[in-house]
């Protein structure tokens, strides 16, 4: 193997295995870090700067870092980084005036469409440079579906009023709330300098062909809509036997929203084996806690009809079959249909994307799914005036995802607004700093916690049922809070060779708890990772390689279960080992504060 | 700040054929200067007992003085141990092996300790043929003291402090073979793939078992101009045949490297596999030590498995002592009655 290029950011990058999975890639060691010194203000402006809504993705992230985490691979369960998240955003003190100001005026406007993640993330990007923006909404208040569907209970309303807020007062930014847009072409038609269109994926799949879809119409709701009307107050009740269908976070928020209203026997029926469900293992569990049942393997066959009246649904049951490549396929078990009795169904089978408001003949081409023709990498649609973002770009994903095309989206705007080639991506911002104190001493803190993931504290479920606002994780404690940051590992704390330095002792080799370092004869990698003392079997990780030293041989480490401990460059009588901070930050169209001194 | 040792291992840690990880053979975190040659050779002796598959209680270590006589504490922290005088281990080794020769002794001991003030002791359990392991971390210094030069420092050495040495060195290998032990080798602390097989076979050896392991100090003798640093001992080194320690355990079926000449089966049925070493029989006293003299009159040092016996008698076999341990004789087997004092007095009239 060639020596690894540790001055290209991504390799270190790669190594912080939350961070690199993030879509947004918030720097997560540095803000749980933060936390344990009980800088609350600090971890969240680091989070603020990187995922904009630090508040609501404490509590509803989809969480894409905690599988990732390297605390998983070495034991059972991966740091609890969303709850930490939120701690930082409950025990922060006022930020305001760390935020941002409005810039003066550079005479650009842009018109947002939907007050979404992607609008609200794209504002705060562009208003410090100077841009007029206008946000339309055809919503009373802004936030998109982070208040349409997310209920109450998840994410109070005054924790998304609060971050929405940090956005739409800047003096830069113009709401049009309760203006819904209903054609492109006359906002074209406006003198916008740029359009971005954030107004998510609103239409929720439905069952049309299904016998009895339509006698029952009364009693099935297509599930955004429904909790969207809940969300709203636009209906305060259920019927006492509820089904809903669908193995997603929709379903489980529907069921436990449903439960909250009137819902006495509510159930989930999905078609799918439990563990193919699409929902995020927490909220599986938090809904068969609040005793819904997830009956799988169960596909709908018809609504059943009496007397014009919805009474229940039957459902044949199958099970899953899966091919070489794995390709899953629902076969009938040949048994007789089950039936469920039930009051009112709730479709949360899916959402996609509708642009009925898009006009055809606005230069924005469709592809074969009607999706907008867009960049990856720009955003930008085949209209240079129109860009997307969010689940309005490429399907429905996820709030932090929706953060993370939304900052780049920003990027292309500007660059797009001074007539500058789309593609001239900023790089990402990186620092590689020496954490070396003294002897035994850095300045991290990098004994390896032995402790279990904490438990976060729930409320009483007999008043959580009752009560369709009360939140239902209550958070960590900040001493709780403190424990947990404990178990992160420090990825970012990067243990950096130097060869010419080395002296071939083997006393890091003998020290390294997890074996992952080695001095062994080059080879090519596949060969190298076979004959490591521990064999590198997660391809996924990297080897790091080092050039060759004075016996021939190289230094090879594998980073797969490396606890970032420091005890190889503490044992290295050269510091040719070295533990070096490595901060990575994706460039954002604006330089907002959030790293502090 | 922090020096503990994380709790965790690599989650793909194997259990030997005992059911022991590497982990149970670890001792507590070393407290030697960064770098040092010792703590690699601790962590070759954990090597070869995960790999031989030795019962960490069925193991004492024994140590005098001196950073080599320290590390003891960082390997086999569920064995039993013994740090004793200086220079006096080998006393305290014989001791405990007579009162229990079922177990497995390890010494470990430095170049002052055995070269200095314990030579005497050393030469007369080499001797014996004692039924240990003896290892030497030879780094040609005292460096608990500071660094001043010892007695196998080699004529001409300068250590840090810069004056060069105008003594002979001892050679204890030589020494052990002249003395008549049983095992002799001599090894790096920075080559573990040729010490760990040396290291297992001499725990197989019945016998007395000397390996002298060049160990680099690295905060007073690791200098350009020292014979015992890094630098030069990577320069100077040469090795006898590759050699590979098979276990009594193992079927063998491998196929061997090409060069494959010799084939030595070990008290206990574990065989050493010998590669081709055209200048030394080391099952023959005399080849082994011309070969010590020829590579030092040339400047080089000859490393690897020096001498065996196989055909080696133990300090037990020689006395005809028991070597089932003092504690499990009871009453019956001490005093026999007057049926069998007659039976002495009988045979003697």
């Amino acid at each position: 193997m060639k020596p690894t290029n540790i001055k290209d950011p991504e390799y270190f990058h790669k190594v912080v295995d939350c961070q690199y999975a993030c879509p947004a890639h918030t720097p997560v060691p540095e803000y749980i870090r933060l936390i344990a010194s009980q800088r609350y203000t600090d971890a969240y402006m680091v989070n603020w700067e990187s995922n904009v809504f630090p508040g609501v993705l404490g509590r509803t992230c989809d969480r894409p870092c905690e599988p990732a985490c390297r605390r998983g691979r070495v034991e059972e369960e991966p740091v609890a980084i969303c709850r930490l998240k939120r701690v930082a955003a409950d025990n922060k003190e006022d930020v305001t005036g760390l935020l941002p100001a409005a810039g003066k005026s550079n005479g650009k406007k842009i018109a947002l469409v939907g007050a979404g993640p992607a609008s609200l993330t794209v504002a705060r990007d562009l208003a410090p440079l100077g841009y007029e923006l206008h946000i339309y909404d055809e919503n009373a208040h802004g936030g998109g579906f982070m208040r349409s569907q997310i209920p109450s209970f998840r994410l109070p309303e005054e924790v998304l009023d609060e971050e929405v807020g940090y956005i739409t007062d800047n003096g830069n930014v113009t709401t049009h709330y309760k203006q819904r847009v209903d054609s492109l072409k006359s906002l074209l038609g406006k003198d916008y300098d740029a359009v971005f269109v954030g107004s998510g994926a609103p239409r929720g799949r439905d069952l049309p062909g299904l016998p009895g879809r339509d006698e029952g119409a009364e009693s099935i709701h297509i599930g955004i809509d429904w909790l969207a009307s809940v969300a709203f107050e636009h209906r305060s009740k259920v019927g006492k036997k509820v089904i809903v269908l669908g193995g997603g976070n929709t379903a489980m928020d529907c069921c436990r929203t449903a439960r909250r209203i009137g819902g006495a026997d509510v159930k989930v029926i999905v078609r799918s084996p439990f563990a193919d469900m699409k929902a995020s293992p927490w909220e599986k569990d938090d809904a068969v806690a609040e005793d819904i049942p997830i009956i799988d393997n169960h596909v709908p066959l018809e609504f059943v009809i009496e007397e014009g009246k919805l009474v229940g649904m039957r459902f044949d049951r199958v099970k899953a079959e899966y091919d070489d490549k794995g390709k899953r396929s629902l076969i009938s078990t040949g048994e007789e249909p089950a039936f469920y009795p039930c009051d009112e169904v709730l479709v949360a089978i899916g959402q996609e994307n509708s642009f009925p408001w898009i006009e055809r003949d606005i230069d924005i081409e469709f592809d074969k799914w009607d999706l907008p023709r867009l960049d990856a990498a720009t955003f930008q649609s085949t209209n240079p005036k129109v860009f997307f973002g969010g689940d309005a770009a490429f399907g429905p994903e996820n709030i932090i995802t929706a953060v993370a095309q939304a900052h780049q989206a920003a990027i292309s705007i500007d660059l797009f607004c001074r007539g500058e080639k789309l593609d001239s991506r900023p790089a990402p911002n990186v620092n590689l700093v020496s954490q070396k104190m003294g002897i035994h001493e850095w300045s991290y803190d990098n004994a390896v916690c032995d402790d279990q993931r904490y438990l976060v504290p729930h409320a009483e479920k007999s008043a959580a049922l009752k009560d369709r606002k009360l939140e239902v994780e209550l958070g960590f404690s900040t001493e709780t809070g403190f424990e947990e940051a404990q178990r992160c590992l420090n990825c970012d704390v990067q243990t950096v060779f130097t060869d010419n330095l080395c002296i071939e002792c083997d006393a890091c080799v003998d020290i390294c708890p997890t074996e992952c370092i080695n001095f062994i004869e080059n080879g090519a990698e596949a060969d190298l990772r076979g004959r490591l003392r521990m064999p590198a079997n997660n391809s996924e990780q990297d080897l790091y390689v080092s050039g060759k030293l004075p016996t021939g041989r190289i230094m090879a480490k594998d980073e797969n279960v490396c606890l970032h401990c420091g005890l190889c460059a503490e044992r290295c009588p050269t510091s040719a080992w070295d533990m070096q901070k490595f901060l990575y930050q994706v460039s954002k169209a604006s330089l907002i504060p959030g790293l502090p001194e | 700040m922090s020096y503990v040792r994380p709790a965790f291992r690599h989650p793909e840690s194997k259990t030997n054929a005992e059911g022991f990880t590497r982990q149970d053979y670890e001792g507590a975190l070393s407290t030697l200067c960064a770098g040092c040659g010792h703590d690699s050779v601790s962590s070759g002796i954990v090597d070869a007992c995960f790999e031989l598959g030795v019962w960490p209680h069925r193991v004492a270590k024994i140590s005098g003085i001196g950073c080599s006589s320290k590390t003891p504490t960082y390997f086999l922290g569920k064995s039993h141990g013994f740090n004793s005088v200086h220079g006096r281990m080998p006393s305290v080794a014989t001791g405990a092996n007579m009162a229990n020769g079922e177990m497995a002794y390890i010494g470990i001991s430095g170049d002052g300790d055995s070269a200095s003030i314990g030579l005497g002791q050393f030469g007369h359990v080499a001797r014996r043929n004692l039924n240990m392991v003896y290892i030497v971390e030879n780094n040609g210094c005292y460096g608990l003291t500071k660094g001043q030069d010892s007695a196998t420092t080699d004529v001409g050495s300068k250590s840090k402090k810069g004056d060069p040495n105008p003594f002979e060195a001892i050679d204890l290998c030589a020494m052990a073979l002249q003395l008549g032990a049983t095992f002799v080798a001599r090894s790096f602390s920075g080559d573990k793939e040729q010490l760990v097989p040396l290291i297992k076979a001499a725990m197989t050896h019945n016998g007395f078992a000397f390996i002298d392991v060049i160990s680099p100090c690295v905060t007073f003798n690791n200098t350009p101009a020292s014979s015992k640093g890094y630098e030069f001992v990577r320069d100077h080194i040469e090795a006898t045949g590759k050699m590979d320690f098979v276990p009594v355990r193992s079927e063998i079926t491998a196929n061997y490297e090409p060069g494959f000449t010799k084939e030595i089966t070990l008290h206990y049925g574990s065989v050493i596999h010998l590669y081709k070493d055209d200048k030394l029989d080391c099952t023959d006293r005399g080849s082994a030590m011309r070969a010590i003299q020829e590579h030092n009159d040339k400047g080089r040092i000859l490393t690897g498995l020096l001498y065996v016996d196989p055909d080696s008698k133990d300090f037990h076999k020689v006395q005809q002592t028991v070597k089932q341990p003092l504690r499990d004789l009871d009453e019956e087997d001490l005093c026999p009655g007057a049926r069998a004092l007659n039976a002495i007095n009988g045979s003697l009239r």
